[in-house]
């Protein structure tokens, strides 16, 4: 985790890094003048606290798609490490590469053996692109895939991890199937015998995010976003104009508050006060937890009734109006 | 591009004259002109003028060639000289495949309800009212049964010009009826995609109604009924990531636009010019994505041969 002054601040986060500034500045004139100043340093560092709580209470939903983003925030091999003992990363789609913006493992959970996948973001220039800023190709999508079968096969449950800002859209993958790969992962994830709980910790765009993201649990973290278009490109289609990614974040009712009292996810996981950017201990270990209770959960019933109670999830979702039956209906056949 | 070149070409061509037209050649020696001919049609003889009536023109996107609208609906909506397939609506595909036009629409009654309230350029309720107004047609999808050859079967099929075709919860729901309408009098589903993906005002709603399709085509999967997706131009986003690419046979109209990410977005990813054909049917095959390219005149003999080589 970056600490201060490697800590990088979003537009609305101005006011914490004025803060830690002014710490900065005690700090020296302590060193100089040799005064003790740690009484005035505590208190700019609870008001640090107090603003970053206030900060993530009256965020808008842009705010929070920026708070996803955040270049700060922890990502999924991050998570691995501080969440799971014994990851070993595996590789390949056994077809064409190896897709380093999709990874995935077998991995101990407190002793029990898991196959954890999900889509991995670059923490600098270069290892950004080495991701490619989390957009998988197909081969990552079926990357995915197997890794899942194998975790069938050998009857591990099933935990990913969303963040992307969509599926690749470039040449090659268009020539290697992108929406076919995608299609593929719902149809296989929504029938998999072991259980499969989803976790949206950064951004979850659309098909991007679906095709790893069908299971018996969704899961949001407090600072992400999940729908079915990332609001830049919803504004360019939309309103065409790509200023207006403010009102479109609104309109999608994208945050994980929104989607819980959808009932499009089971639920919204806390994050330290702030944002999981402060703190990757705390972010991790409330995750677990959540985890934990989740997969017992989900672990207690049958592979057959899982899959029945997937499917029936998925298929009361919508909603829709139903005019009085006519006649049409009965003259059929 | 090519197609402009070679358009820029034709033009070209009509200035300077072909061999036909001396007359305007000398003209152009003797005194230069103050117009410009633009169009091959006005040198037309009279002797060659169409008898036709009023204000019933079709004009090919594709080669420009013009017909008369009875002679393209006659010749099922495709070009008589190019082949381009014209875009058509559910009544015009369930007059073409099912047997006398007649078939049973299912499930009519069901329609989008503004539940998120979204407001874009205008309220979805807005956008929904218009169309409502100026069609007949209640959501972008239509399901029906009826005879194809004799052959039983269940067509779902889109309308692009109801919000682009676009996938959301009546669409799902329709979907998921149609299956459930198969599994209960054993019937093949033939589904007709012709979408730009998703609908963007049913936000994540319409995201899920990815898995519900999926889900709903796994049972029928089970009951081992054959389905079939003919993609249609154009097929895109969430439709081809879900069960426009999940069909046991994946087929397509020749020339149909079809791809995850639309054409300008990948242009603008790559930052370079798309090949010629890039996500067309013919480059779908090519790379094994689909299992053939159906002419529409043969839609239906296809059809109803797969019936039967399922069924026996």
């Amino acid at each position: 985790m970056p600490q201060y002054p490697n800590r990088q601040f979003l537009e609305f986060e101005q006011p914490i890094k004025t803060l830690f500034e002014e710490i900065e500045k005690l700090k020296q004139t302590a060193e100089k003048s040799k005064i003790d100043l740690s009484d005035a340093i505590k208190k700019l560092e609870d008001a640090i606290i107090e603003k970053r709580k206030d900060i993530t209470e009256h965020l808008t939903p842009w705010q929070r798609v920026q708070l996803s983003r955040h270049p700060d925030r922890p990502y999924t091999f991050k998570y691995i490490q501080k969440i799971f003992d014994n990851f070993i990363e595996l590789h390949g789609d056994r077809n064409v590469k190896d897709d380093k913006a999709m990874v995935g493992g077998f991995a101990q959970l407190d002793g029990e053996t898991i196959m954890v996948i999900g889509q991995q973001k670059g923490v600098n220039t270069k290892t950004r692109q080495l991701r490619n800023f989390g957009m998988a190709n197909p081969e990552g999508y079926r990357k995915a895939l197997r890794l899942m079968r194998l975790a069938e096969k050998f009857n591990k449950p099933v935990i990913t991890f969303v963040d992307t800002p969509g599926a690749y859209p470039g040449l090659e993958a268009e020539e290697r199937g992108q929406g076919e790969a995608i299609a593929r992962n719902i149809y296989e994830m929504i029938r998999l015998r072991v259980p499969v709980i989803i976790i949206i910790i950064g951004e979850g765009a659309s098909g991007g995010a679906f095709g790893i993201g069908v299971g018996d649990r969704t899961l949001m973290m407090e600072n992400t976003w999940y729908t079915v278009i990332s609001p830049e490109s919803c504004s360019s289609i939309l309103w065409r104009s790509w200023d207006k990614k403010e009102v479109a974040a609104e309109q999608l009712k994208l945050t994980a508050k929104d989607m819980k009292g959808f009932g499009l996810i089971d639920d919204i996981i806390n994050e330290p006060i702030g944002g999981a950017h402060w703190d990757y201990d705390e972010a991790s270990s409330i995750l677990k937890s959540v985890i934990l209770r989740e997969l017992a959960a989900v672990k207690s019933i049958s592979a057959e009734e899982r899959i029945n109670q997937r499917i029936n999830k998925y298929c009361k979702m919508g909603f829709w109006e139903e005019l009085p039956e006519d006649d049409i209906v009965n003259n059929a056949v | 591009m090519k197609k402009d070149q070679e358009k820029e070409l034709d033009i070209d061509q009509d200035l300077t004259g072909s061999e036909t037209d001396h007359t305007l050649i000398n003209q152009q020696e003797v005194k230069p002109k103050w117009y410009k001919r633009i169009r091959k049609g006005i040198l037309t003889k009279t002797s060659e003028k169409k008898e036709t009536p009023e204000g019933l023109w079709s004009k090919c996107p594709e080669c420009n060639y013009i017909c008369t609208s009875t002679e393209l609906k006659e010749n099922v909506y495709v070009c008589p000289k190019c082949n381009y397939h014209h875009r058509i609506g559910s009544s015009e595909y369930f007059d073409l495949l099912f047997d006398n036009k007649e078939y049973g629409e299912l499930f009519d009654n069901i329609i989008s309800k503004d539940f998120l309230k979204f407001t874009d350029l205008k309220p979805y309720q807005q956008r929904l009212d218009e169309i409502y107004a100026k069609s007949h047609l209640k959501d972008s999808m239509r399901v029906a049964v009826g005879k194809i050859n004799g052959e039983e079967m269940v067509i779902a099929c889109m309308d692009f010009e109801f919000i682009g075709g676009s996938l959301g919860s009546v669409m799902g729901e329709k979907f998921s009826r149609a299956v459930d309408f198969c599994i209960e009098y054993k019937l093949p589903y033939l589904v007709i995609s012709k979408s730009g993906g998703a609908r963007m005002m049913e936000s994540a709603f319409s995201l899920m109604q990815l898995a519900k399709t999926s889900g709903k085509l796994s049972q029928l999967s089970d009951a081992k009924l054959p389905y079939i997706s003919l993609l249609t131009d154009p097929t895109f986003g969430g439709i081809s990531a879900s069960f426009g690419m999940l069909g046991d046979l994946n087929i397509a109209e020749p020339g149909a636009l079809i791809g995850f990410a639309g054409p300008r977005v990948i242009k603008e990813t790559i930052k370079k010019d798309l090949p010629e054909g890039f996500q067309r049917s013919e480059f779908l095959l090519e790379h094994g994505f689909l299992d053939f390219i159906v002419d529409r005149k043969e839609l239906k003999s296809k059809m109803s041969q797969l019936i039967v080589l399922f069924k026996n």
